[in-house]
């Protein structure tokens, strides 16, 4: 183990540039933490989706209500994953939620996290569901209709009285929802932002910036998972919807993109000591993921076409493509944000006289394929679920 | 008065007198024992550094990973020397070979050098550490002396204490899989000796001391010179003091 780590560490050596401190050559926050707030961004901005329809009352979106509950659902579950496996000593963590510092940032991680899951998601979907639960354990099969009788909690009362108290039930924790998950994402861009050692992440934009990217990210993913899930179902995909969504997807891409700008031009203006060491970092070091991929395929490229297309308004199967196009380079470019921000903040010296690189493995815990593998595993979670707690009902298009 | 009388009232008169210093001294322990409870005996350990007595011998840091079981591994260090060199162009070059205990590279012209000196690193246990206010676990704490010390038995290896430090004093012990740093050599000075790169120094570049007492040999140090510590705008509070500081020292 050793021995593995000096081998990797001595490699790096020569890829130095400039003066770094001599325990800055290892890079702490690797792919994993790069994954953790793209996840979390994903489950807040896919909420964010379903509360426009039950707070906002954008009755387009219906179709996607439930399906965005589930998925965030779906990513929540996993996001917690990349951290604890990131750990020195992961059966350690518990004593974050039993002995936390409470001035440590990251100690609020239990919390939130609890809070998010429990008194928001769960309960919105319980509430949600719990006439659908009702009936699926009337109607299910041994041993299914047990299953649901016990995830319905054994409640049986479908009356219009009931229901009516579920819709503000359901309102009302959306309400509560929505800055709950500005908390989960701003609270994780706070992690980074509060560092007051290192000058790339430590900056009150940091959160806000970290929220609107969730919320273009989630917005993004639901629009790519209706768009699969809906033919694949031989119904047609309701353009409206569509339309709106790419719409809402726009409005996000467009405040995300000028806070970054703010935060580029006020860096560049301020110019502060860092500033030369940041400069050559980004253009070294971070210019296909940052220039290239995060600005200008994962921001400037969609934001484009989905301005080309609010202007214009291409036929509907010319439509369909280009959002499905942007969607994917959205998803591109915030993963790239996130991998910018996590391993950005690791590759400049504190000293602020040089530069030092992060390799990427293929293997092993901190490696691509165990990030790939917590990047895929929500999709299962989310089949598994769309199975358990269709969004939709069978043979109608829309949901109840 | 008779004699027997005179022996009478001498008596009880010493008698009064002798109880009364017992009681009275009684009186007095209480009230020193009182201020003491009052004025508790602060003790705040620190070093300083005096930059133009270091030569660069690198003696510090060797003597530090022997004496704390630091990793061999040039990539994680307690302690180390960093040589700077200012050329006659204002370029500035930092040299940090096996964190100072290694050959220093030759390549650059004498003639080239405008002023060159050595800069010994370590935790400085801040009295606003960073690293303690991140750790979500209480892992990284500080004591009643000041000194900054992580618990590795509570640590859980999260690296956000590494993150924060402002010092790049921190590291992630490749064995124990928890953070780790410079203790001052809580070990050592817990039995009234001097930490380990204290006491191998050769031209007695680093001292060590309690800057609450007055006749410290650091507390000479600061009042006899002028005092710097390095990245003060990030209001950490460092107690690791320099002395002849160079501004490009970062």
């Amino acid at each position: 183990m050793m021995e593995t780590a000096h081998n990797e560490l001595s490699q790096l050596l020569s890829q130095i540039s400039g003066y770094i401190y001599p325990n800055e050559i290892e890079v702490h926050w690797s792919i994993l933490i790069v994954v953790y707030p793209y996840l979390t961004g994903l489950v807040a901005g896919a909420f964010i989706l379903a509360s426009l329809v039950k707070v906002f009352n954008i009755t387009e979106l219906k179709p996607t209500y439930r399906l965005s509950l589930i998925t965030a659902l779906s990513f929540l579950l996993i996001a917690p994953l990349p951290l604890l496996l990131h750990l020195g000593h992961p059966l350690r963590s518990f004593e974050i939620f039993l002995t936390p510092n409470l001035s440590s940032a990251m100690a609020m991680f239990g919390f939130v996290y609890a809070w998010y899951l429990m008194v928001v998601l769960l309960l919105e979907i319980w509430f949600d569901y719990r006439v659908d639960m009702i009936n699926f354990a009337k109607t299910a099969k041994f041993p299914m209709n047990w299953f649901y009788k016990v995830i319905s909690l054994f409640s049986t009362d479908t009356s219009p009285h009931a229901i009516a108290i579920d819709k503000k039930v359901i309102k009302f924790i959306t309400i509560i929802g929505i800055p709950s998950a500005f908390i989960l994402h701003g609270y994780v861009g706070f992690i980074f932002g509060s560092i007051k050692a290192n000058p790339w992440w430590s900056s009150v934009l940091i959160p806000i910036v970290f929220l609107f990217s969730a919320i273009v990210s989630g917005i993004a993913l639901i629009l790519l998972l209706y768009m699969i899930i809906t033919p694949s179902r031989g119904i047609p995909i309701d353009m409206k919807c569509l339309d709106k969504i790419a719409s809402f997807l726009l409005y996000a891409v467009i405040i995300d993109f000028s806070l970054e700008i703010l935060d580029f031009i006020h860096r560049l203006y301020e110019s502060e000591e860092s500033i030369k060491i940041l400069t050559e970092m980004v253009m070294n070091k971070l210019f296909i993921s940052l220039v290239v991929l995060q600005v200008l395929i994962g921001m400037i490229v969609p934001l484009s076409i989905l301005i080309i297309i609010k202007l214009t308004g291409f036929n509907q199967e010319l439509r369909k493509l280009l959002y499905f196009l942007s969607a994917i380079l959205i998803q591109i470019g915030i993963f790239s944000t996130r991998w910018n921000v996590v391993l950005g903040g690791q590759m400049f010296s504190k000293s602020l006289r040089g530069l030092t690189t992060y390799k990427l493995e293929i293997m092993g815990i901190e490696g691509f394929l165990s990030a790939l593998v917590l990047l895929i595993l929500p999709f299962f979670i989310l089949a598994l679920l769309i199975k358990i707690l269709p969004p939709w009902k069978k043979t109608e298009e829309l949901p109840i | 008065m008779k004699r027997k009388q005179f022996l009478s009232f001498t008596g009880k008169i010493l008698f009064l007198f002798s109880t009364g210093g017992i009681f009275g001294s009684l009186l007095k322990g209480s009230k020193i024992q009182s201020y003491i409870d009052e004025h508790p005996q602060v003790v705040r350990y620190a070093l300083g550094i005096q930059i133009d007595k270091c030569i660069g011998c690198g003696n510090c840091v060797v003597a530090c990973k022997i004496e704390n079981d630091v990793p061999k591994d040039p990539f994680y260090f307690r302690t180390w020397v960093e040589r700077y060199i200012i050329k006659k162009n204002d370029q500035v070059i930092v040299q940090c070979n096996e964190g100072g205990a290694g050959k220093l590279s030759q390549d650059i012209q004498e003639r080239e050098i405008l002023r060159s000196f050595f800069v010994p690193k370590l935790c400085n246990h801040c009295d606003n550490p960073p690293c303690a206010q991140v750790c979500p676990v209480g892992a990284t704490f500080q004591t009643d002396e000041g000194i900054v010390l992580v618990d590795s038995e509570r640590c859980i290896g999260c690296s956000y204490c590494i993150q924060a430090c402002p010092y790049g004093a921190r590291y992630m012990h490749p064995e124990t899989h928890t953070a780790d740093k410079c203790t001052l050599c809580y070990h050592r000075i817990k039995e009234g000796k001097l930490p380990a790169c204290v006491e191998v120094c050769p031209t007695q570049a680093r001292v060590f001391g309690d800057i609450e007492s007055k006749a410290s040999p650091l507390t000479r140090l600061k009042r006899m010179n002028k005092i710097h510590v390095l990245k003060p705008e990030l209001n950490t509070e460092p107690k690791v003091f320099y002395t002849d500081l160079d501004g490009e020292v970062k």
